[in-house]
């Protein structure tokens, strides 16, 4: 079992960068950000058997990630450089002119860590069967991870790939739902009610789990029992309950930290609540 | 003008599919994936010797499109088929993110191109595609005559690393160029040496053109022909070198007037040596129903149409 403090803490650093990074350029995505952190974390620290020094973009051998909601990019950057794929320095140039580190994750950069282009949203979940056929033509027992957002599920392609999973029984994937129940222009419920959410992908022939997406034993122990299930004849479907805005106090649970960066009297009261761990870049 | 003659006569989308059995004989990373249109696709051949290695996706073009960037990700080499509308139009948000700007080895090969689709009509029928394709950073664009051609080409494009875009069709026609030809990627093909007109031809227009190039001949026209199969990237050398020579351009293809071909070359002219010019096109319309031959007709894409085109394009010189 890991060291949950450990991972904690990671996780701290890499809100704290979330939000320098934001800050720096006023722009970015740092709700969603903030509250995804702590299981991608848990996926690149933890879960995941990865390569991280050595990027391989076929992922042969290797578990696998697809951020489907690109836009929460500075997370993933910042989970990526703390865990060795490219400088932690190089954070300092996201959404720059000239940087490798785009608003949306791309490949046309060459960043070690991005195996496909996200951001246009509702993608990533057919990128992910591709990874996973692959994988099982190969005989690579590895796996398939992604992460979604729940607004992002309003996209008919996530459905069409929900459809294919479920009735060709693709098993060697675990898809994670962001379930914020926030979206850019206010709550899910206001916005396009999701319903039953762990119905309609049950009912699209997946296994559903619940998590707590911001309780790192609850990721650790529901993550391990996901992987316990696979290779059954069933995609595994987590629906991730998660703030909004996680762990800074005055960005929780609104929507209105989806798209917008803090001033600077508000990047000052944020960092205060978050110790910096690995050192900031 | 030279004698052209064919041995048989035979639809592009059958050259598809026989260019797919023998690139997955060839190359074991080859996997396809239809829409469910298999039949329509040509892609029984290949799906019963390597049924592994075949995915039927459902009526899911979107999921196809982006499953296929997955399976390219990963190191294999994804053929995708359906319709030429539904690899395009319906898709190209997923063709732009996940295959182009991502720059993926994936290969679109879509059917049922043009107005000779014939009977659906306009729903089906797509004169757009090569615009929405050759539009797209990273997408090589190819657009074959006949079933010998397709097949070459097909096969050609699994040798070739990053995004294609494969355009042919329903109809059979004349099945005219070697059966063992080499398809070399973004080269222009000499069919007819000619002094008074250029003509470049894309798909099933180049046999057009050269059935126009007979009707020429025996009014004293001396014809050049040139099969344009790659439409992205476009052999710029060779139209300059037989515009210059012939000192006037007419192109023909089965597309709209804006974003096709004729585009291309009306480019190269302007910047490089402007010439007058004719295009053989579909002008700022959706097709209809009807059989592929009136069609032909009615949206004026015959050879008589090129022969119409090449004399008022002589008149200007």
């Amino acid at each position: 079992m890991a060291d949950i403090k450990q991972l904690q803490d990671f996780a701290t650093q890499v809100r704290r960068d979330i939000l320098r990074m934001v800050h720096a350029v006023s722009s970015g995505h740092p709700g969603g950000s903030l509250g995804a952190t702590d299981f991608v974390t848990a996926l690149y620290q933890e879960i995941m058997e990865h390569n991280a020094t050595n990027f391989n973009m076929e992922a042969n051998g290797e578990d696998v990630f697809f951020l489907s909601n690109g836009h929460i990019s500075p997370m993933w950057y910042s989970v990526l450089a703390h865990s060795g794929y490219f400088a932690v320095s190089e954070l300092a140039t996201f959404r720059k002119l000239n940087s490798r580190l785009q608003g949306h994750p791309t490949t046309a950069e060459g960043l070690e860590g991005i195996r496909m282009a996200s951001g246009s949203l509702g993608q990533g979940l057919s990128v992910a069967l591709g990874v996973a056929l692959a994988k099982k033509l190969e005989g690579d027992k590895h796996l398939v991870y992604t992460l979604h957002g729940d607004g992002e599920l309003d996209e008919g392609q996530i459905w069409e790939a929900a459809l294919y999973a479920g009735a060709k029984k693709i098993d060697n994937i675990i898809a994670t739902v962001d379930y914020n129940k926030q979206q850019i222009d206010g709550s899910i419920e206001h916005v396009m009610d999701l319903g039953d959410l762990g119905a309609k992908w049950r009912a699209f022939g997946w296994q559903v789990m619940e998590m707590q997406g911001n309780d790192m034993a609850d990721i650790l122990k529901v993550m391990a029992e996901a992987k316990a299930a696979t290779g059954k004849g069933k995609p595994i479907a987590i629906l991730m309950h998660t703030e909004m805005g996680a762990g800074v106090d005055f960005m929780e649970g609104t929507h209105q930290w989806h798209g917008k960066a803090p001033n600077d009297d508000q990047l000052a009261t944020a960092l205060a609540q978050l110790p910096e761990t690995l050192g900031d870049y | 003008m030279k004698k052209f003659t064919y041995t048989d006569i035979n639809d592009t989308r059958s050259g598809f599919g026989a260019g797919l059995l023998e690139a997955g004989k060839k190359n074991k990373n080859v996997v396809a994936m239809c829409a469910d249109l298999i039949g329509s696709l040509k892609m029984d051949a290949f799906k019963d010797e390597f049924p592994e290695r075949f995915f039927q996706v459902g009526i899911s073009e979107a999921n196809m499109i982006g499953m296929a960037g997955g399976l390219a990700t990963a190191g294999k080499i994804p053929v995708t088929g359906t319709f030429a509308n539904f690899s395009t139009a319906r898709v190209l948000d997923q063709v732009r993110q996940t295959v182009a700007y991502s720059n993926k080895n994936v290969k679109i090969c879509a059917s049922h191109a043009g107005l000779t689709l014939g009977e659906d009509g306009a729903t089906h029928q797509t004169m757009e595609d090569i615009s929405m394709m050759k539009n797209l950073p990273n997408m090589v664009v190819i657009n074959p005559c006949d079933y010998n051609q397709t097949k070459a080409a097909t096969e050609a494009i699994m040798e070739y690393e990053g995004p294609v875009y494969l355009r042919f069709g329903r109809p059979k026609v004349p099945n005219f160029t070697p059966a063992d030809q080499e398809f070399k990627i973004g080269e222009a093909l000499m069919l007819n040496e000619g002094a008074d007109v250029s003509i470049f031809a894309t798909g099933h227009m180049v046999w057009k053109a050269i059935e126009a190039g007979e009707i020429l001949a025996e009014k004293g026209i001396d014809v050049e022909i040139i099969n344009i199969h790659t439409i992205k990237p476009m052999d710029k050398e060779a139209v300059l070198k037989s515009a210059a020579k012939t000192g006037c351009v007419v192109t023909a293809e089965e597309h709209l007037r804006n974003g096709g071909l004729g585009d291309n070359i009306a480019q190269i002219l302007a910047l490089n040596n402007p010439l007058p010019m004719e295009m053989v096109a579909v002008d700022d319309k959706f097709g209809e129903s009807g059989t592929p031959d009136e069609l032909m007709t009615k949206y004026g894409l015959d050879a008589k149409d090129i022969v119409a085109a090449v004399e008022r394009v002589i008149a200007r010189k």
